[in-house]
């Protein structure tokens, strides 16, 4: 098993997932199973390919850089969980991360 | 009477020009087929009552933003998520004077290959209401084989669009990379998102392609396209035709798959195109694990933005990093918490180099397959999807049996490639899909084609139950 439970719990305090225990279970098997098939990719010899990161070969695309006006505050606001005047409002980040 | 089960979209559009029906009445004409039929398949999310726009009607996929629309993904972490911009691709067809009518049902953010992870219930095939329609388009692909839109577009990461037009008898395009805009679609996998047309006719699916693709300077990966020609004619006269041997004998496609794909390449040979064999050796064979790293990667990056801050869900905590974390666990469904799993892992310190970095080394070995191919070819045929529909339910306890679905898609989007899927018979009564895959920027030559052996093909789009 690549995977063990820490991982699992190592991974998701990475991902910003709160998971249940369920689904801590359930992942565990899950991921060991995908990461089997997956790990295939391992069997080939590819120390002198180059990585493909992207299809196509375009390079710096640029633009002139003019000033445009940007979205209305109230359009950036207006889905927005909790605003406070010009600012969207979260709870404190004090705490010590996760 | 306007029988939305057969009209075409050219044909709507020419009935507009020549004042046959009015915009109104071809709208009102798809909202009764709606209202008739949508309670069953279920391949609408949202519906739009008003458009002031006068030209053909149309559906998109809710990865679409919509100015003004309310868009989901698919998922509950963006339930009730209004957008206050368009995608360029909406905007385009608001340019060309399409009519919206609302969006379309996926798997939650575009994962999946059956739409049964969708946060809001699975869409139905309309051939058979107890099979998957495909996905993650398969809204898109079931209202367009019902009648219930003309045209859709839908967006193809690993075979999106692909697969579930196969799987609904429809014409799907899967573009070359760069071509169309993803300003304002919700992100995937971004080296390997794509949006395209579902059609019922290779022509309509030009026409599409047509008003949605070229350049966009709020989108740095789109290039200049060269110009769409309309397809005509009948022959494949002068077409040199490959059959990648992996891609049509893979492990689990079904026998009446590959009988009536069989079928439509001893056609190509009839309508003068020259056919022959070739090899890929190993995209195939490595493709769907190379998709499986590079994606969910991707996916885990694009989708650390759902976090609570600016828009969308948000579950209430005391410190700001459980409510990120506690938001994130609510509105995450099974698969998209599964792919930022696997992602994260697979970019996380001391397994980079062995799970992403190996997998973009296959990228590239399966560019120089399809690129020897293309030396030879013009044009690579194979099945779309392995299977006819399958069952609602038959896959969704075992994620990588659902994965496989698109083992026949994953090689020529992971090289970028343009694919057309167009419908080439029925197996168990159920549509087959034909995979039409060309060099990047060939979607003219894909049309061509598509067209001339849909016309060969003579295929009725109608489902059978419908007619």
């Amino acid at each position: 098993m690549a995977i063990k439970r820490d991982d699992v719990l190592h991974v998701a305090a990475l991902a910003r997932l709160e998971l249940t225990e369920d689904e801590i279970t359930r992942l565990e098997t899950q991921l060991n199973d995908i990461l089997e098939a997956v790990g295939k990719v391992s069997e080939l010899d590819l120390a002198d390919v180059p990585p493909t990161s992207h299809p196509l070969a375009v390079v710096n695309v640029f633009r002139a850089d003019e000033p445009r006006p940007s979205l209305p505050l109230e359009d950036v606001f207006a889905n927005a969980p909790e605003r406070d005047g010009d600012y969207f409002r979260v709870p404190p980040t004090g705490e010590t991360e996760a | 009477m306007i029988d939305t089960l057969r009209l075409t979209a050219e044909e709507a559009r020419r009935m507009l020009d020549d004042n046959e029906v009015s915009p109104r009445e071809l709208r009102a004409a798809y909202r009764e087929a709606i209202d008739a039929h949508d309670g069953e398949l279920h391949c609408y999310l949202t519906l739009v009552d008003e458009d002031e726009n006068d030209g053909v009607p149309i559906a998109l996929k809710d990865v679409i933003s919509t100015e003004g629309v309310e868009t989901t993904a698919g998922s509950k972490i963006l339930e009730g998520y209004v957008p206050v911009f368009d995608s360029t691709v909406a905007a385009r067809c608001k340019a060309a004077g399409l009519q919206l009518l609302g969006k379309t049902n996926l798997d939650e953010f575009a994962m999946g290959s059956s739409t049964e992870n969708s946060g809001y219930g699975p869409s139905k095939n309309p051939w058979d209401p107890t099979r998957v329609p495909g996905g993650s388009g398969g809204g898109s692909a079931a209202a367009v084989s019902a009648g219930l839109a003309p045209w859709a577009l839908g967006s193809d990461t690993g075979g999106s669009i692909k697969q579930p037009s196969s799987l609904c008898g429809n014409v799907g395009l899967r573009p070359t990379y760069g071509t169309v805009s993803r300003y304002g679609i919700v992100a995937l996998a971004s080296s390997l998102d794509q949006v395209g047309p579902v059609t019922k006719t290779v022509r309509d699916n030009a026409l599409l392609y047509g008003i949605i693709s070229g350049r966009d300077e709020c989108d740095s990966t789109t290039v200049d396209v060269p110009p769409v020609q309309l397809p005509d004619a009948r022959d494949l006269k002068g077409l040199r035709i490959g059959v990648p041997k992996e891609l049509n004998e893979a492990e689990g496609i079904e026998p009446g798959v590959a009988e009536s794909v069989r079928r439509a390449i001893d056609l190509c040979t009839e309508l003068g195109a020259d056919v022959d064999e070739c090899e890929l050796p190993r995209s195939v064979e490595y493709g769907l694990a190379c998709y499986y790293l590079i994606m969910p990667a991707e996916a885990s990056s694009n989708l650390a933005r759902y976090d609570g801050v600016r828009y969308a869900l948000r579950k209430e905590a005391d410190g700001y990093y459980e409510m990120v974390s506690r938001t994130r666990d609510a509105g995450f469904g099974d698969e998209p918490k599964r792919r930022i799993m696997l992602g994260t892992y697979a970019l996380s310190a001391g397994y980079y180099e062995a799970y992403y970095g190996q997998a973009q080394k296959v990228r590239t070995i399966i560019f120089r397959e399809f690129d020897a191919a293309f030396e030879r070819f013009d044009v690579l045929v194979s099945p779309t999807s392995p299977t006819v529909a399958f069952r609602l339910g038959e896959k969704t306890e075992n994620p990588l049996a659902m994965y496989v679905s698109d083992v026949l898609t994953i090689p020529p989007n992971m090289a970028g490639l343009p694919g057309l899927s167009i419908p080439c018979g029925l197996s168990e009564g159920l549509p087959v899909g034909l995979q039409l895959i060309g060099p990047q920027f060939s979607e003219n030559t894909l049309f061509r084609a598509g067209h001339a052996l849909e016309q060969a093909i003579g295929f009725d789009t109608v489902p059978e139950r419908l007619r």
